[in-house]
């Protein structure tokens, strides 16, 4: 048992950090590093064009999507080093945020569904971040039940035309293109009447909206479409298959392991350890100490959890389902973080301009941390699919599963 | 990177696995639940044959000389099979001291005796309620001789020594309290078992007057001796408990496809599928700092104290979570002597207090990470 690297590993790391460290915007590390959940604001800078100038540089030196084959704009590394770049990226991987659908989930699925021809036109600008994809699954009545989705896909000759409305869609505004999951057959069972395209975002009849969220931010967007013309070769997989392509997508949204997620712990550790309160510092008293016991041992938890999956893919193996706990651990823990932080504040943690305690870093967690639960698969999804693919558990009575999609009630109460 | 076991000390884990089903079914753990033996004498002696009670002790003094992480793959299963027998106190306890603070003539006289299973030992810490600390200790040495009353000590009925915490200050200080080791077949010591939540796991109190013993470790040492071996053995137990959530995990998940309520398994419900899906977050966050805890124990890393106290936590609160919830999966049954849920119920509760409280340990972690990160 050690955490030391391969011979291999160690020449690769070496390599990785000595090319960040000539490359990298450093003007911008100390205000990368700070930013915690929430948005990567940059002072004085536009973040999306500090993020696609740094992405553009790690594709020109071979640096971007690394586990991509060369061919579509990769490097085609090994998943142990992909972990390895992204823990010597660091903090400048907070400007990769824009890119993970578009690499994460969009770029796989063309790998394993678009011609060889799309895939050498399409995938070496989404690698370099001159086009940004966005994934369009989510609908008003299709959110953790993704296959009640409505938008319509109807053929005409040689192309179909899209009708509706999708919700919750990452970085809409400033995508290209993106991936579109429609129904094409209403009469047949929900997941049987689903094909994929893919589509350009300027394509006319195509109106994004953001929303503006709880926490007063819009990082999300509605898209309408009023008969949005695609050509059938943009099609992803057979008609009616889509289900099964986005399973594809949806499989890589959890394959991320190495970034770590946030739980907000050592903030608040920091923040205890220098906080007075009455009667001394935060940190001797005895119930703030058994709290940030708890929060410590989940924290610690979480991070050797991903270093155990790490382990595997050091040793070519496939990880364990071990890592299927991190969001939902992290989702809730930060929640819970923010919440003792503010009452840490007493009164005064109500505050959240200039005044605020530590200009109201934990009041900005708070007001987010709702969405971490929801997005990506809610806290109970997760529970979910631990349940059915770790522990073996019987998926859910599905009652709609065999009726034609056109007859599932869609109303509660009369 | 390797965060993981071996392949060999898999391999053992396996085997481990594979005796203690053989030889310790739920049937044999209940012998001694129901009071018919005060712990598995056949088991134990099994144990000594497979080389398990020594496997950390280096070959010189009569061990296999493996190391502590086989150690932990062995207490997994033995957390695992809720093994009646005193090996936390002999082997993660005595065993330990001995290692980091005994004379080569105590190693010599012992150490082989532990490992062929002809000697059983034990820590006698507490005095009553409350948690370690050097205040609490009154049992005073003079002269090499031990007065005081020690209890709760695992063990301490069937054990033939224990290392006994012993105050030869008069302060509160840590250089106050030594270490003695003491026979407890002899002279001026009585023992008195006491009933408690997990009779699958003995407890004791042991009144010394005037007895006999030799100090361990130089004197004035004993706080800092003990807080390594109360580390030491925070990490082994962690694995113990481990073993246990696994199981308690195990056992519910597969009533829940078994039982059959409202015409389903009651494993297709969401609400017992959650309560399932939230005891393996438990299991693996408490398994991965137990990892953590098991790297920094074989390293003999400057980690391991705040390793040990995570380990500790994370592990305490896996297996009670998981012990809890696999009676409430089960229902009625899981409430009935018949079902085996209440004998992890049991064993996860009484783990949990041991080697200090939940509370302790939490205090411990927090003051340890301080001191970290103030270096």
């Amino acid at each position: 048992m050690n955490f030391e690297d391969t011979p291999q590993e160690a020449a690769f790391r070496a390599e990785a950090r000595a090319w960040i460290t000539a490359n990298a915007p450093k003007q911008y590390e100390d205000e990368l590093r700070k930013s915690s959940l929430g948005r990567t604001r940059l002072e004085g800078a536009n973040v999306l064009e500090v993020a696609k100038a740094w992405q553009k540089k790690k594709a020109d030196a071979g640096w971007a999507c690394l586990h991509w084959p060369k061919d579509y704009g990769g490097r085609g590394s090994s998943p142990i080093e992909r972990v390895i770049w992204q823990q010597e990226e660091g903090a400048f991987g907070k400007l990769s945020a824009m890119f993970i659908i578009g690499h994460g989930m969009c770029g796989p699925t063309m790998m394993a569904f678009a011609s060889e021809e799309q895939k050498r036109h399409y995938l070496p600008p989404l690698a370099s971040g001159e086009n940004v994809w966005c994934q369009l699954f989510s609908e008003p009545s299709a959110g953790s039940d993704v296959a009640g989705l409505r938008t319509r896909a109807e053929k005409r000759g040689d192309d179909w035309i899209v009708n509706g409305q999708k919700i919750w869609t990452s970085g809409a505004h400033y995508s290209d293109y993106g991936i579109l999951l429609t129904r094409t057959d209403p009469t047949a069972p929900k997941h049987k009447g689903l094909t994929m395209f893919f589509l350009d975002m300027k394509s006319p009849g195509v109106e994004v909206r953001p929303i503006k969220q709880a926490s007063g931010q819009s990082d999300f967007n509605e898209v309408y479409f009023s008969d949005v013309k695609i050509p059938d070769a943009q099609r992803l997989g057979n008609v009616n298959d889509g289900w099964n392509v986005a399973l594809t997508t949806l499989m890589n949204e959890r394959m991320s392991i190495g970034a770590g997620v946030a739980t907000g712990f050592p903030e608040l550790f920091e923040f205890c350890n220098n906080l007075m309160l009455e009667d001394g510092l935060a940190i001797d008293d005895r119930n703030v100490r058994s709290k940030l016991a708890n929060w410590a041992v989940r924290a610690s938890g979480l991070k050797y959890t991903s270093l155990r999956a790490i382990s595997a893919l050091s040793k070519g193996e496939r990880p364990g389902p071990e890592n299927s706990i991190g969001k939902l651990v992290a989702g809730a823990m930060i929640q819970e973080v923010a919440m003792f932080a503010l009452d840490l504040e007493g009164a005064a943690g109500v505050l959240n301009g200039p005044e605020a305690e530590l200009a109201g870093k934990f009041q900005a967690m708070l007001l987010r941390a709702p969405g971490t639960r929801v997005e990506g698969g809610t806290d109970e999804i997760m529970r979910n699919i631990i349940a059915e693919r770790v522990l073996g558990l019987p998926g859910d009575v599905r009652v709609d599963k065999d009726l034609p999609f056109n007859q599932i009630p869609t109303k509660g109460r009369a | 990177m390797n965060f993981d076991f071996s392949d060999e000390q898999k391999q053992l884990r396996d085997e481990a696995r594979k005796f203690l089903t053989e030889k310790c079914s739920p049937k044999a753990v209940r012998a001694v639940l129901d009071g018919k033996a005060s712990y598995d004498r056949e088991l134990w002696q099994g144990l000594a044959e497979m080389g398990f009670l020594g496997v950390a002790i280096p070959e010189n003094y009569g061990g296999a000389g493996a190391g502590h992480l086989e150690l932990c793959v062995i207490a997994e299963e033995m957390g695992r099979a809720l093994a009646p027998v005193p090996f936390s106190s002999t082997v993660y306890l005595a065993a330990e001291a001995l290692l980091i603070a005994g004379s080569d003539v105590q190693k010599q006289k012992w150490l082989p005796k532990i490992a062929k299973g002809e000697a059983i030992g034990t820590l006698a810490l507490f005095e009553g309620k409350g948690n370690p600390s050097p205040q609490a200790v009154k049992l005073a040495a003079s002269g090499n001789a031990l007065t005081g009353v020690k209890m709760p000590v695992a063990d301490g009925a069937i054990a033939d020594f224990a290392i006994v915490v012993a105050r030869t200050g008069s302060g509160g200080r840590d250089s106050d309290i030594s270490l003695y080791l003491a026979e407890l077949k002899g002279e001026g010591v009585e023992t008195k078992a006491l009933s408690n939540i997990d009779p699958t796991r003995g407890q004791a109190e042991i009144t010394f007057k005037n007895a006999k013993a030799e100090p361990l470790g130089r004197v004035g040492d004993g706080w800092s001796i003990l807080t390594q071996v109360l580390d030491r053995a925070a990490v082994l137990m962690a694995f113990e408990q481990v073993g246990g959530s696994d199981r308690a995990l195990e056992m519910g998940r597969d009533y829940a496809l078994d039982r059959i309520a409202f015409g389903r398994p009651i494993g297709s419900f969401q609400a017992v599928k959650h309560m399932l899906a939230d005891m393996y977050v438990s299991a693996t966050l408490a398994r991965s700092n137990s990892y953590y805890g098991a790297w920094a124990l074989s390293t003999n890393s400057s980690e391991l104290p705040e390793a040990a106290a995570a380990a500790r936590i994370s592990a305490t609160q896996a297996f009670q979570h998981c012990a809890k919830n696999n009676i409430q999966v089960h229902g009625g049954m899981g409430f009935t002597w018949e079902f085996d849920c209440h004998m992890f119920y049991r064993r996860a509760n009484a783990t949990a207090l041991g080697l200090g409280s939940l509370s302790y340990w939490e205090d411990q972690l927090i003051d340890r990470m301080r001191k970290k990160n103030a270096a």
